[in-house]
Formats: C-alpha cells, structure tokens, sequence
C-alpha cells in the first residue's frame, strides 16, 4: 500500500501517541481548583508553551481550538465582529479565490447573514496571490484579510511576508490559514507581522481534533462559543488535555524537523514529479513548480477524470485525492483550479499527491508501477 | 466478476450487492448523486439522493467490505431526465422518469463508465429477472419493474446483473436483517425522486410558467373553462379540471387529449377515453416478437392481449380488450407471459 494523501490527514509521530495515550488515563478539569484539576492545567500550560516557542509565538497567543476549521471560522468570522463593532464602516472582506472551504464558506456565510461584502483577490495561473493586487483592494470599509499560507490543493506558497505587512499598514487585521503550512515551511508567527494564524493537529504528526488559533496580544476578536472562558475569553470549552499534550509535541517535532523535512520530502517530490512526467508526458504539473510545500505533487491528466484516476489506484492499493476531501464524497471541479483559469473539464482531471513525514520512495515506485496502466485504463472513460 | 454495484441508499440496491459479494464475485460499490443541491435528509418516501441516502449506502459497503464511492451524474440527471421530463410534458405528453433514468443514465451513463474502468457488468436492486439475456417478470409481481427495464438494448443487458429477479420484497427485507444491513426495514421509494413535495403540477408550472388555454368538450366543442397550463394535464385524469359548467349527463369528465400548440385541454365521459389501437415509435427490443402477445402500457398496469404489426417503423397494437386513459409519451412494453420482448413509445391510441 501507498499512503500519498497526508496533506489529508498524516499518521500520528509515536511521540504524540505516547503524550496522549499517558495523560488520557489521569482525570482532571485543567479549570479545576484541586490537585488533579492543577495537574491537568499544568498539561494544558505546558502544551501552550511548547506550541509558542515552536511557532514564534507568545504563550498568551496561542487560543487552542478543536482543529483547522474550528480556527479559521473564530478567525473570520471573529475578527470581523470585533473590527465592524469597532467601526461600523467596516463590513467588507478580502480573501484569496483559492482559500479552503473553512475560510471560503465562513466569508460567504457572513455575506448571506451579517451584511459583509467580500472582494476576491485573483491569483495569478500559479494559484499565486500578488502583494499589489491586495494592495489594490483595500479601503477603510475593510475588515480583515485573509490569505493561506500554502494552498492544500496545488502546494503554492503565499508571499505572506508581503502580504500581511501592505494589510498591516493599512491597519487592517491580516488572518492566515497556515495548516498545511506549518511542520513544512518555516513559520514564525511573530516575524511574519500577521495578526493570526490557523493550524491542525492532524496535519502535523498529532491528533484529530484538535489545533490553535494563533492570535496576536493587541488582535481583539469576538467569541463564537459562550461557557467557560478558558481560551482568553475568545473560546470557550473545557479543554482536551490528551490532545493538547499531543498537539504540543507533535508540533514542536514537526518544527524542530522543518528543515530536514523540507529537503527530504522535497526531493522525494521532485523524484515524483520527474517520473510522473515521464511516464505520462502530456501530464500537467500544476501549482509554482518552486515556491510549493516540499510534500506536494498535483497534476491534470488530461482526457481523464479525477474520479476514474482516484479509484482504479484505489484498487491497486495507492491512496491519493482528487483534491481536497469532501463530506459528501461527490466531486465538483475544484474552485482553485478554476481560479488558476483551468476550465471544467481540465479541472476535473487533476490528482493530487501529497508526502509526509512516513512517506519512502518505495510509495513512489508503487504509484509510477500503477499509474501509466491507470492512465491508459481511464482514458477510456467517456467525460461526462 | 468484476461487478460494479450501483447503491441507492435503499434495500434493494443493498440486498443486490450482497447476493453479488457472497456469489465470490469481486463487487465495487457506487452511490449517484442525481441531485444538484441534495437535500441533508431524506424527506418521507421521495428520493435517493439525499445526504442521508449517501450514508446509508456508504454504511452497506461498510457492512460488505467492498470499495464505496459516489459518481456525480447530477448534471447528466438533469439535462437526460428532469430536462425531458419537462420537455415532454410541455410537449403534450407523459413521460416515464424512471424508465428514462434506466435508459441514460444507469445503464448507460454509469454502465460505460464500468466497463471503461474494467468492471465486466454492473449489478442493480431492481426487481425483474435476467437470464441468458432474457428479461422477465419478478416473482413478486407487486414489485415487478421489467417494464421500466424493456427499454434497455440486449448490449445493455448483456452486461446486466439482476440479481432479486427470483425474490419477494419480503425475502429481500428478511435477508437484509440476516446479513446485518441497516438498512432492512427502510421504507420503500415511490413517486418521482426529484419532485420532493410530490406536487407534479407545481413543478411543471415553475419549470414552465403560466400558459393559459381553454377545456374543451369533446362532442359539443364548447369551451367549458380556463387552465393555467396544458402541461399539467394527462390522458385519463379527472381531478383538478376546476370546471364550472357541469356535464349534461352529470357524470364525470375527463382529459382526452392535451394539444400543446392550441393549449387546448379536451374532456369528455369516461368511456371516450377507451383505446383499442395503439400506434407505436419504433421499438427497443432483443427477441421477435410474435404476432400475438400482450402488452403492458404503464408501470404496474394492467396487461391486454394484443395483436402486434409493423407499422412506419413501430408497432401498431390491437388491443383484445380497450385500455383507459392512454396518453402519448408512456411507453408500450410486450410481454410473452413473462418475458419482455421490447419496448416502444406509445404516439397516439384510438
């Protein structure tokens, strides 16, 4: 079997599966005033440490969240309560064509319902958003901005540097959905001047369930969930003390290895794409062929479609994604391919591939084993 | 073999799989989503398109331990069937959905999507036999769809397997409680999946918009009302007429005849709705058809002797005894007792 969907979900690193597995048989409410009670806030605490010093972040930053979604919904939907209540002017939101559907269908949730307005900016045939085009759309009718930091779907890194800072001087809260991000590229969150920054557990060696909002001191943003107050008034819920001891560890691994993992999965990768491209000449390597996330491959097989190439590897034992997962399973053509300017059917016809921490080259000469018979075999099938 | 299961969420479709799985063959399974915008949850007995449709099927494939994935035919659905429905009832007849669905999309659309991808056949929960190439009748006669099956071509068939043909509805249920499928006691599907109220003219009259025309009388040529749209009128219906100038026997009426042009909606008494000759478009069929047989004119209808003969390119039926209410568009399926021998679409009755 080859396993080349981890931008899906990667397996746990056996450190976070031993930080949780040890703190899920101690009791304890880490808002607890007693002994058990501190014991579990001491996990909590420590875990918040750790996630900071890996990310460049104050310990006070880090707003633990129940994954990627949960911090990209606080994040928007958040900091646009908080920046409208300041200033009622303020109802318009810029986004990239090509964010994941946490951050998209949160935008367009608070255009149908809260009187938002949102500007799109354009990417450029890359999936690449350009510094100027932002710089463009602002105006002082604007929220917030909200820009990944790579693309889950073709790998394409955001100038985030330069993003955040043409928001930043235009005094307007600058968000980023760094999940694929984070373990891959380097990310500091204090250096990088955003004023906040989504990341998942899954997506880095640790848990389901279980991520971080990163939140700048000065950022106000509005609670979508009322209780407890345990994240700085900005979420409540008690909190997963096993997950968190697993998110911490495994984030501080993934960033301690970046680096090492750049390099290693990166020329995997380029082993991938070469003999990919071999294999299937007239395939499409899509995305910034240089400035993606080390762990990504994605291509259009022109004349088949995504579904039909997704199966017949299924079958031969080789796991990868049309794009990104979806609840209900049905394959529409991809928003960030059609925001590249790829049509319908050519955006239909892309896989992606995708390498983590347990990936080998043994899995890529699985897949280059399948792969021509499955192109041949799905070029066969009628488009619909 | 290598079979591909197409699983509606339903029990039939479940019951069939699993039959395929315990035969040894190698069963992949596939949910469509007909539907543009499925609905979260199934709304009473419509459908099988809904999210929760999808689940229940994805939790059969769970339950046999094969493959599961949806295909997206929503827009083939709805330029191949919703489209045609619309157009011909806007066109003066009366189409039959799921016969239309059967013809292009399940076993054509999806079925050379399987045989593309090295799949031998696909395999369906409908109730109707196939053997040698041969369709016929369900055991359970309540159940039987081979009328809505005759209109497939012997290549089509060919690469068919049915495998409930020799099964009640009862032993279908009662072997999905033995193999563990949740879904064993699911209600039945009827009606027109993609109609979710049920409402027919409602939807006709969003997809078409008001077209007002007159109700004639057959025999007198009076004009005896307003509608708002011929499209919602079919051969043989009584109910919803709204007629202000009763009958002068006092007796029901009825639609006879619906001209989409003129929009002119004619009624009259009951037994000038009887046919006896029933012109035909040119047939799918795989087996000669003799010059007696009998002949079934609507889904569970009922089955006339008839004697069949060539006419422009279709078949000109002479019914033994009339039918009522016949309305261009359904389609004429002959039957040897219980073999299926071919299908056509009825054009006008007499």
């Amino acid at each position: 079997m080859a396993y080349l969907d981890h931008a899906a979900s990667t397996p746990m690193l056996p450190e976070a599966v031993m930080a949780v597995t040890e703190r899920l048989q101690a009791v304890g409410n880490a808002s607890s005033l007693h002994a058990s009670g501190r014991r579990a806030r001491r996990t909590v605490e420590e875990s918040r440490e750790a996630v900071a010093a890996a990310l460049g972040a104050r310990p006070s930053e880090v707003v633990f969240t129940a994954g990627g979604t949960d911090s990209d919904n606080l994040a928007v939907k958040g900091l646009y309560w908080a920046r409208r209540a300041a200033d009622p002017r303020r109802t318009r939101i810029i986004a990239s064509a090509v964010e994941h559907h946490a951050v998209l269908d949160a935008v367009l949730w608070l255009v149908a319902h809260e009187g938002a307005q949102v500007t799109w900016l354009e990417v450029d045939g890359v999936g690449r958003v350009h510094p100027e085009v932002l710089a463009a759309a602002l105006g002082d009718d604007v929220a917030l901005v909200t820009v990944m930091w790579a693309n889950n779907e073709v790998g394409t890194v955001q100038p985030i540097v330069a993003l955040a800072e043409v928001a930043h001087a235009a005094g307007v809260p600058f968000h980023t959905d760094a999940v694929q991000a984070v373990g891959q590229l380097p990310v500091d969150f204090a250096s990088s001047g955003v004023a906040a920054l989504s990341l998942s557990g899954h997506k880095l060696g640790g848990p389901l369930g279980v991520g971080a909002l990163l939140l700048g001191r000065e950022v106000v943003c509005t609670p979508l969930l009322h209780g407890g107050g345990q994240e700085r008034d900005v979420r409540s819920g008690t909190l997963d003390t096993p997950a968190l001891a697993g998110l911490a560890v495994a984030t501080a691994i993934a960033c301690a290895r970046q680096p090492e993992t750049f390099a290693r999965l990166g020329a995997l990768r380029d082993d991938l794409v070469r003999r990919v491209l071999e294999a299937v000449p007239d395939a499409v390597y899509n995305g910034d062929p240089v400035d993606r996330l080390p762990g990504n491959a994605h291509f259009s097989f022109p004349g088949c479609e995504g579904d039909s190439l997704l199966l017949l590897l299924d079958a031969r034992g080789v796991e990868v994604s049309t794009g990104s997962a979806c609840s209900s399973g049905v394959a529409r053509p991809s928003h960030v391919l059609v925001a590249m300017g790829q049509e319908g059917e050519q955006a239909r016809s892309s896989l992606r591939f995708s390498l983590g921490h347990t990936s080998s080259s043994a899995d890529i000469a699985e897949l280059l084993e399948a792969l021509p018979a499955v192109v041949e075999r799905a070029r066969r099938v009628p488009v619909r | 073999m290598k079979l591909l299961a197409a699983l509606s969420g339903g029990v039939d479709s479940a019951v069939a799989a699993a039959l395929a799985v315990d035969a040894g063959h190698d069963v992949t399974a596939v949910h469509l989503a007909l539907s543009e915008a499925p609905a979260a949850l199934r709304s009473g007995s419509r459908g099988c398109c809904s999210r929760e449709d999808a689940r229940d099927a994805a939790r059969v494939a769970d339950v046999l331990g094969i493959p599961y994935y949806v295909w997206d035919l929503a827009e083939r659905f709805r330029e191949d069937v919703i489209d045609d429905f619309v157009a011909e009832y806007a066109a003066g007849r009366t189409p039959n959905p799921c016969l239309r669905c059967n013809e292009k999309v399940k076993f054509a659309a999806v079925l050379d999507r399987a045989l593309a991808l090295g799949f031998d056949a696909v395999v369906t929960g409908h109730h109707a036999r196939l053997a040698d190439g041969v369709l016929s009748r369900s055991v359970d006669l309540a159940k039987d769809q081979s009328y809505v099956l005759g209109v497939l071509t012997a290549a089509q068939l060919a690469s068919t397997v049915l495998p409930l043909g020799s099964m009640t509805k009862e032993q279908v249920r009662a072997f999905a409680r033995s193999r563990g499928l949740g879904v064993a006691d699911k209600a039945d599907s009827h009606d027109i999946c993609f109609i979710a109220d049920g409402d027919t003219a409602g939807f006709l009259r969003t997809a078409l918009g008001s077209q007002p025309g007159p109700v004639v009388d057959a025999l007198t040529g009076a004009v005896l009302g307003t509608h708002d749209g011929a499209y919602g009128f079919t051969v043989g219906q009584r109910k919803g007429l709204a007629l202000t100038v009763p009958a002068p026997d006092g007796r029901p009426r009825y639609v006879l005849s619906v001209e989409p042009v003129s929009r002119t909606v004619t009624v009259g008494s009951a037994s000038m709705l009887d046919v006896s000759t029933v012109l035909t478009g040119p047939p799918v069929g795989w087996l000669d058809v003799p010059r007696s047989c009998s002949v079934q004119l609507r889904a569970h209808g009922m089955v006339h002797e008839c004697v069949v003969s060539a006419c422009g390119g279709g078949w000109s039926l002479a019914l033994a005894t009339p039918a009522r209410g016949l309305a261009p568009g359904q389609a004429a399926v002959l039957y040897d007792g219980d073999v299926v021998l071919g299908s056509a679409t009825v054009l006008s009755a007499s």
